[in-house]
């Protein structure tokens, strides 16, 4: 009898037939999953070099540009995507030690939940204020008196601002969707203390997006430092 | 002792197995949908022959042009256009997947006993975004093309240019997750399921390249990808991000660029190193010599490919100290591959060697990649960059390397493994011929342009002076040479598929996993895992070959 | 197709004659960059010879033949690996210190170098005398006196380069780059645009004159009747109201500029530069992003108000200056 078929009746629960086990395919899917993150912190990686040549080269504009953000509800947003990967870390830690499947569930669907509160202050309070006060390059921006010969660069540092912060908002909402697909999944009782990987999986993923936007509140929003000039 | 595969078919059967992995379901559904890496690895074969057409039609025309100093075929500005796409299809669409896409995705699983890669879905999902790339990049060069070459460097690219760069931008965008996905499934497939008893230091070659390859589309990839995706927004908001007037910096774009597309050299050329192992050993029926020397060569390219990009821009506007960093890097990434040379020449040392076409290809890539090789000395030396950069010289190089080495080694690994994939052979003498005349025209072709550079003449020129006529005619007439030597090899492979000889599981009598099984492979590759206990290139086991000379 | 091939084996064989393989050597680094040149290609030729010559001989002499007996094997020779892995890396080492100790020397200007401005634009070269004279796609130089060109784009990047003597610049917008030359040879050589440009870019070539000193003198005098460049500059200078901050002598608005130029100056935060063309244009065009000490940053830009030619005539005026000395308390 061919491997495939040998292994696929040992392993039953969502078992790939190019794989000898479950082991092997948790091993080879969490491989795939760091080796893609990799790809990522070169790809966001490539934006922050940017970011940093730009702004070495123009401290001043980079400084106006930054006070321009609301480090309020940026920083409410770090709070928010902190308590989501606790959450999250939650859902496979209950799949892991074979809580019932309410359990699983409930923390995930309060990571969704946190995770969609982080688009929602972002969209509605921060980047539907900057389109009614003239940031958005591209979207009706308006130089400030006061940024002087720095305008251009102001500019530019708005559009790293949206396409950093919009880069990451993109990998949040298809975070999201892959966690309503785990929902499903856990609701129809896939997840058992034995096979969890697509769990383990994802939560690394958004561990990750999670770490870029550490990085990124500091380097956007407090740019310049926030004490009294 | 040898292996324990399952050998499903006598050598030398006359007739077809009953059922593998071509005819084991047939329509049009069964191929656009299949998760077999071995029809995946043909729907790319097939993409990337239609994308090289593309380009060498281009690379055709502005052969053509270049015969007469005023331009003889088409205004400059279509010329513009004509090197733009032939770089970007090229490059992108056809060089950088061609190996890894075609013979890697059918071949790894094969090499290591398993039965596909760790991910089929995202194999496949990566031919698609892979044929969306090249759609979009089709569709630009049929509505008026995009003329920036394809570095696309700023601000002409952001700024200037009237052509579409935008979705020319986006196309290779696109099609760099393509090989991020590609890459991101070898590596965990050669991590993760090599077969029981297949070591790291048993793999072939061909996985070692494979991997170094991988390493670098993942790392890589996505810095293109951001580039791109900067330059499209530049396009799209005019928001000076390449712009000095706007405080923007045209340089950050060639650093950002070259980050990714110097590596990429390196991914062009590291499979076909690997190709040019198997070949080697088995046309010489013996193992390779300095083994671990090839393997860890392979890896040192890779890693050290990534800290040269500087020196494509020497004259750029880069500080003298960061041209003398990037010069001895860039000296020291050419020592793993001279190490490789030297291997593979030592190799043929007391070896029975034959002479069929894939080995023809394989000596053939030896030779045009050292004196590829050697002329980028020319280039890292910074005294003579200085006069070379910018000219034919730097094309000379460059294509020494990827046509004379590495559609080489495709040529010689399509023919190589023909009988694996196809279950056919080809007729050897005709693939013999055409072997020698791609060698001839493509020395006639680019050996002028060595000299051609030294003159001084730039490249990217759609006329140039009298002076440099004869030498562009010279090449110009080995390119008509080279087509010829390239329309061959699409006959008699078309054909074989239906009258060719039926081939055995191993006609070569080479050493291999892929060869222990059927020709063609069932889909599932192996009735049951293999369990390996030799180290690669055993030939001391190796079965007789069953093609004779003819 | 074949006509072609024929027509090209006729045209090789009678130009094989007469062409040469290098350019015309015509500066005074020119044939130390051909020695290199030389170097390499016999390194190259060398090692294509030994390969080739090695493969070859392998081929020959172990094809395979019927009823072969097997041969113990060789797959390994730390003594092979080692010496074909450092013995190139020898010949690399040596490459590169010749080249890089060339390039070094190469890139350096001598002191006392005749100065001149180049200007790319799509697509054409303007190379701006400091005595006056302009002239386009064309550049005239006296032989034996080395030559500094300090360059800029008005839109995307060139290159330029004269094949004749080894040298090659990008041309950047918004920056300038220089290169220099000492043309040791008279005659009319190329001069190319080596970066892609756009359309025309192959038509963005001309020629570079290479005159006895004399006939250079005589030429600049015959030229068009304009004021120096640093006449030029000086006119501008006090059109644009420089000279209400840059009086001249002492003065709280604005250091003076006589004398300055290629000297070090202090900057507002301890650091030092030197004042050159580049720190002029950057003072000129976004003077915020230069503090000097003991000086308040109140200098407007004039960014929009100079073209990149303007720029050129207000360095070269400031440089005139630096024949005189500078006023106490500066």
């Amino acid at each position: 009898m061919p491997d495939a078929a040998i292994a696929h009746d040992a392993n039953p629960t969502g078992f790939a037939h190019q794989f000898e086990d479950l082991e092997q395919q948790r091993d080879a899917g969490r491989l795939g999953m760091w080796v893609f993150l990799a790809t990522e912190i070169l790809f966001f990686g490539g934006l922050f070099a940017a970011y940093t040549v730009y702004r070495s080269l123009h401290p001043v504009a980079f400084d106006i540009g930054s006070h321009l953000l609301n480090w309020k509800f940026g920083a409410t947003n770090t709070a928010v995507l902190i308590c989501s990967s606790l959450s999250m870390a939650l859902a496979i830690r209950s799949a892991q030690t074979g809580k019932k499947k309410g359990t699983i569930i409930f923390w995930l669907v309060l990571t969704m939940i946190l995770g969609a509160l982080f688009l929602f202050l972002k969209f509605r309070f921060e980047w539907y204020q900057d389109f009614l006060d003239h940031t958005i390059p591209g979207f009706g921006f308006a130089n400030q008196a006061g940024w002087g010969a720095n305008a251009p660069q102001v500019q530019m540092f708005m559009c790293f601002y949206f396409f950093m912060t919009g880069l990451h908002a993109l990998h949040m909402i298809v975070g999201i969707g892959v966690l309503a697909v785990l929902t499903g999944m856990a609701a129809r009782g896939k997840f058992t203390s034995q096979y969890f990987a697509p769990l383990e999986i994802s939560g690394l993923y958004w561990h990750f997006v999670d770490i870029i936007w550490i990085f990124l509140f500091p380097l956007l929003y407090l740019a310049g430092g926030r004490y009294p000039h | 002792m040898s292996t324990t595969a399952t050998i499903d078919q006598a050598p030398g059967a006359s007739s077809e197995p009953q059922v593998n992995y071509l005819n084991a379901r047939y329509g049009i559904k069964s191929w656009l949908l299949t998760l077999d890496h071995k029809r995946i690895g043909l729907l790319y074969l097939g993409t990337i022959t239609v994308m090289f057409l593309v380009g060498g039609i281009a690379a055709t025309m502005m052969r053509l042009n270049l015969i007469e100093p005023q331009g003889a075929l088409v205004e400059p500005e279509t010329y513009n256009k004509l090197f733009s796409t032939h770089g970007i299809v090229m490059v992108f669409f056809f060089l950088v997947p061609s190996i890894p896409a075609t013979l890697g995705n059918f071949l790894i699983p094969l090499m290591i006993g398993a039965r596909d890669v760790a991910f089929p879905k995202l194999n496949l999902l990566s031919w698609y975004v892979f044929v969306t790339g090249c759609c979009l990049m089709l569709y630009v060069v049929a509505t008026g093309g995009v003329d920036t070459g394809w570095t696309f460097y700023t601000p002409y690219s952001s700024l200037s240019s009237h052509t579409d760069v935008f979705l020319a931008a986006m196309a290779v965008f696109i099609g760099g997750f393509s090989s991020i996905l590609t890459g991101m499934n070898f590596v965990v497939t050669i991590h993760k399921m090599r077969a029981p008893g297949l070591t790291w230091f048993r793999l072939p070659l061909f996985i070692w390249a494979m991997y170094a390859t991988s390493l670098i589309f993942v790392l890589a990839t996505p810095v293109i990808a951001v580039t791109m995706f900067l330059l499209m927004l530049e396009r799209l908001l005019h928001v000076g991000i390449f712009d000095p007037a706007l405080g923007g910096d045209p340089l950050l774009f060639q650093h950002m660029f070259w980050f990714y597309s110097h590596p990429a050299v390196y991914i062009m050329i590291l499979p076909s190193m690997g190709v040019i192992s198997e070949l080697i050993t088995a046309f010489s029926r013996k193992r390779i010599f300095g083994y671990s020397f090839i393997a860890f060569s392979s890896l040192a390219i890779a890693v050290i490919s990534f800290l040269v990009w500087g020196h494509h821009m020497f004259v750029a506007g880069e500080s003298v100290y960061a041209g003398l960093v990037f010069s001895v890097l860039s000296f020291l990434v050419a020592i793993p591959s001279a190490v490789k040379v030297f291997n593979w020449t030592a190799t043929l040392y007391k070896g029975s060697i034959s002479y069929e076409a894939p080995m023809l290809y394989a000596l053939g890539f030896i030779g045009l990649f050292t004196i590829g090789g050697l002329t980028g000395l020319f280039l890292a030396a910074l005294a003579t960059d200085v006069h070379l950069n910018g000219t034919y010289f730097v094309v000379a190089h460059f294509h020494y390397i990827m046509v004379g080495g590495a559609v080489m080694a495709l040529m010689g690994g399509l023919h190589f493994w023909w009988p694996k994939i196809t279950g056919r052979l080809y007729p050897d003498l005709w693939a013999r011929f055409a072997a020698l005349v791609i060698f001839i025209g493509f020395n006639l072709t680019f050996f002028p342009q060595f000299v051609l550079g030294y003159l001084g003449m730039p490249r990217r020129y759609a006329m140039y002076p009298a002076e440099f006529q004869a030498l562009n005619v010279l090449s110009s007439a080995g390119a008509s040479v080279l087509a010829v030597g390239y329309i061959i090899p699409l006959i008699y492979l078309g054909w074989s598929l239906r009258h060719g000889q039926i081939a055995g599981p191993n006609p070569w009598g080479a050493k291999g996993l892929e060869w222990t099984t059927q020709s063609p492979p069932l889909t599932e590759n192996f009735l049951k895992t293999p369990i390996v206990t030799e180290d690669a290139y055993d030939y001391e086991t190796a079965p007789e070959p069953e093609v004779v000379r003819a | 197709m074949m006509g072609l091939t024929q027509f090209a084996l006729h045209s090789t064989a009678a130009a094989w004659a007469m062409i040469p393989l290098t350019p015309p050597t015509a500066s005074s680094i020119a044939e130390s960059v051909d020695h290199l040149y030389y170097f390499l290609t016999g390194i190259t030729v060398f090692f294509s010879v030994l390969i080739f010559s090695i493969i070859f001989y392998f081929m020959v002499k172990y094809r395979r033949r019927p009823g072969r007996e097997f041969t113990p094997e060789t797959h390994t020779s730390m003594f092979l690996e080692l010496s074909w892995t450092i013995i190139p890396s020898l010949i690399c080492v040596v490459i590169f210190v010749w080249s890089s100790a060339l390039y070094v020397r190469n890139t350096r200007p001598p002191a006392k170098a005749r100065e001149m401005f180049v200007i790319g634009k799509q697509w054409m070269w303007q190379i701006q005398h400091p005595e006056g004279p302009r002239e386009i796609d064309a550049l005239h130089v006296p032989v034996g006196e080395p030559v500094k060109l300090t360059m800029t784009s008005q839109d995307v990047i060139h290159g330029f380069y004269i094949p004749a003597f080894r040298v090659k610049k990008d041309v950047l917008p918004g920056r300038y780059t220089s290169v220099w030359f000492q043309a040791d040879k008279t005659g009319t050589y190329h001069l190319f645009c080596s970066q892609y440009c756009g359309t025309n870019h192959s038509e963005m070539i001309g020629w570079v004159y290479v005159m006895s000193r004399n006939d250079y003198e005589a030429w600049l005098a015959a030229g068009e009747q304009s004021e120096s460049l640093a006449q030029q500059g000086a006119s501008l200078f006090k059109k644009l109201g420089c000279d209400s901050c840059h009086t001249g002598t002492a003065s709280t608005t604005g250091p003076s500029l006589a004398g300055i130029y290629s000297k070090p100056e202090r900057m507002a935060d301890g650091s030092t530069r030197v004042v050159d063309d580049s720190f002029l244009r950057q003072a000129i065009l976004t003077p915020s992003t230069i503090h000097v000490a003991g000086y308040p940053q109140i200098m407007p830009t004039f960014t929009g108000q100079v073209n990149e030619d303007q720029v050129m005539q207000l360095i070269a005026y400031v440089k005139s200056l630096g024949a005189q000395e500078r006023t106490k308390g500066q």
